[in-house]
């Protein structure tokens, strides 16, 4: 357990299981609403951010965050209101956020495109003190929403129109989890970095689906499994000469493969069981069922 | 034109509403009285969805009104007193999620930010036994067929035990086991008191529960009144549906389609 003793490497485990746990609570509902890219859009929207941190010399962490805020917010105000084909818009959002952080990083003078890389692809060793005070405050924001407001994250994520008829603040709770995704993207953009961000946010809720019935378990699941990769990804990097954020991504596809693996076995069980289920039902109740052939559409 | 009913759940007069620059609603009025079932019938493009989906405040009116329990739609706030059921083919998103969890977020008009209590997990259970999915509420939704899918959408309708249903197409792509067991819920919510709008493609198995049929075209109503006759009056060449009851040959043509 060497690996826990020189003060860099607890500060990068601890910023580590953060984002362990902050991505995949909010990957979540963007997965159930199929929003699945969003947090690779923010990531792009977070690097003028941290580009302006750059020029005007501030902390670009928290300008990173500022930006990625704004862009998420106008994004979902693109999805919500969009008139125009709103990937098209998306797009428009993304690359001009993108191109922002290279043109601003290159005119501030202590900026350059290795200082960028560092964002870009994480860079968990040179996590400072006041990094870690910055990513504890904002896990603790994401945490509080995406557990506290479960209920009602789930119901707007799940049918949205639904959701406005049982007259929650569906305006205000997407504003919410885009906020929040947000704030992720730039908690996680130390660790993993901002162009593999979205990774973390979407590769354990998949692996979680492939074993779990419920949101629930897959909560669960998707959470146990960003903190199983984010710590083994970190403790290999101390001993190999590996990038961190690279190796954690990695580890997260595997444990989807083999969960997948596990789970194929464990569906034609599921399978067989509903067929059997359904033989009941039908020898029960209704021997010639037959479908309507008039397939509504509106 | 309807009767005025005394005392009219929903209430529409003169709705108009357009999708883009195209008119959809040309002057609807609509009355749900009180313990009412009432059937919006018309072709596919005639404004039936619009028009249902005008009352729940999801497609804005350019003119006319809408009253909601006698509240005008735009300050009405109750929404505990409607179960939705919108037009939908699955009750299922992007992560999996089970019977039980989907009908309580229907639960959310009662109790929209609190903890759930006793009597709100009594009241999912008692929705999904409704519907008959009570020893299914720990299965996955993307384990149902389509029957079921519907099932569990008017379990979470029913989940905030309300006392006006309004169901979008809500027979659309059912089996027949399940349009039965549909029926039938809806039935035993009739007779508890409960008021329904319902927009159909046909009558079907719903057909003795209807009170009245308002049926549009073009985004007008060209009737309203008791349901129309099943067989001969609106029957139109060219459309075989398939009368859900009769498992062998066609027996009759689509409502006004």
């Amino acid at each position: 357990m060497d690996f826990l003793e020189p003060a860099f490497m607890q500060r990068a485990l601890l910023a580590a299981v953060l984002v362990g746990i902050t991505a995949p609570a909010v990957g979540i509902y963007l997965v159930q609403r199929r929003q699945a890219l969003m947090g690779d859009g923010i990531g792009h929207v977070a690097m003028t951010g941290v580009g302006l941190g750059f020029l005007l010399n501030s902390s670009p962490v928290w300008m990173a965050t500022l930006v990625a805020v704004a862009g998420s917010v106008a994004m979902e105000l693109i999805r919500a209101y969009g008139k125009t084909r709103g990937d098209l818009a998306l797009a428009l959002l993304f690359y001009g956020g993108m191109a922002g952080g290279v043109l601003l990083i290159n005119l501030s003078p202590t900026g350059s495109n290795a200082n960028l890389s560092s964002y870009l692809f994480g860079s968990l060793s040179t996590v400072s003190t006041e990094d870690v005070t910055a990513i504890s405050v904002l896990a603790g924001f994401v945490v509080l929403v995406t557990v506290g407001l479960r209920r009602q994250l789930f119901a707007v994520s799940q049918d949205e129109e639904f959701a406005r008829v049982t007259g929650l603040p569906v305006r205000a709770l997407n504003l919410l989890i885009a906020v929040t995704a947000a704030v992720t993207v730039t908690v996680a953009m130390r660790v993993v970095g901002l162009l593999l961000v979205s990774a973390l946010m979407v590769v354990p809720v998949a692996a979680a689906q492939q074993l779990s019935k419920s949101f629930r378990m897959t909560f669960v699941l998707a959470v146990a499994t960003g903190i199983t990769v984010t710590l083994a990804g970190t403790v290999t990097s101390y001993y190999q000469d590996v990038p961190p954020g690279a190796t954690i991504v990695l580890y997260a596809i595997g444990i989807f493969i083999v969960l997948t693996l596990l789970a194929a076995p464990l569906a034609k069980r599921r399978a067989k069981a509903a067929e059997r289920a359904i033989a009941d039902c039908d020898a029960r109740c209704v021997p010639d069922t037959r479908r309507p052939t008039d397939d509504v559409k509106v | 034109m309807a009767a005025q009913e005394p005392d009219p759940v929903i209430s529409v007069r003169g709705a108009t509403a357009a999708l883009g620059a195209r008119p959809v609603l040309r002057g609807v009025d609509l009355t749900v009285g009180r313990g009412e079932v009432v059937a919006l019938l018309g072709a596919n493009g005639s404004g039936k969805s619009t028009a249902v989906r005008a009352v729940i405040g999801q497609v804005p009116l350019t003119g006319g009104t809408i009253e909601l329990f006698g509240t005008e739609r735009r300050r009405f706030r109750d929404w505990a007193r409607i179960g939705y059921v919108p037009q939908r083919t699955t009750a299922s998103a992007g992560v999996p999620a089970t019977v039980r969890e989907v009908v309580a977020s229907g639960r959310l008009s009662r109790r929209r930010f609190g903890l759930p209590t006793k009597a709100d997990k009594a009241a999912v259970h008692r929705a999904m036994e409704l519907v008959g999915l009570a020893d299914r509420a720990q299965d996955a939704v993307t384990a149902l067929s389509g029957g079921q899918h519907q099932r569990v959408l008017i379990a979470r309708a029913l989940a905030s035990e309300p006392e006006l249903l309004i169901m979008d197409e809500p027979m659309a792509g059912v089996d027949l086991a399940s349009q039965e067991i549909l029926a039938a819920t809806l039935r035993e919510q009739v007779a508890g008191g409960t008021s329904v709008l319902l927009v159909l493609h046909e009558l079907g198995p719903l057909e003795p529960l209807i009170d009245r049929a308002v049926v549009l075209r073009d985004g007008c109503v060209v009737h309203d009144g008791p349901p129309p006759e099943a067989v001969g009056q609106h029957a139109l060449p060219g459309h075989d549906h398939v009368h859900p009851h009769a498992a062998g040959e066609p027996l009759r043509t689509g409502l006004l389609t």
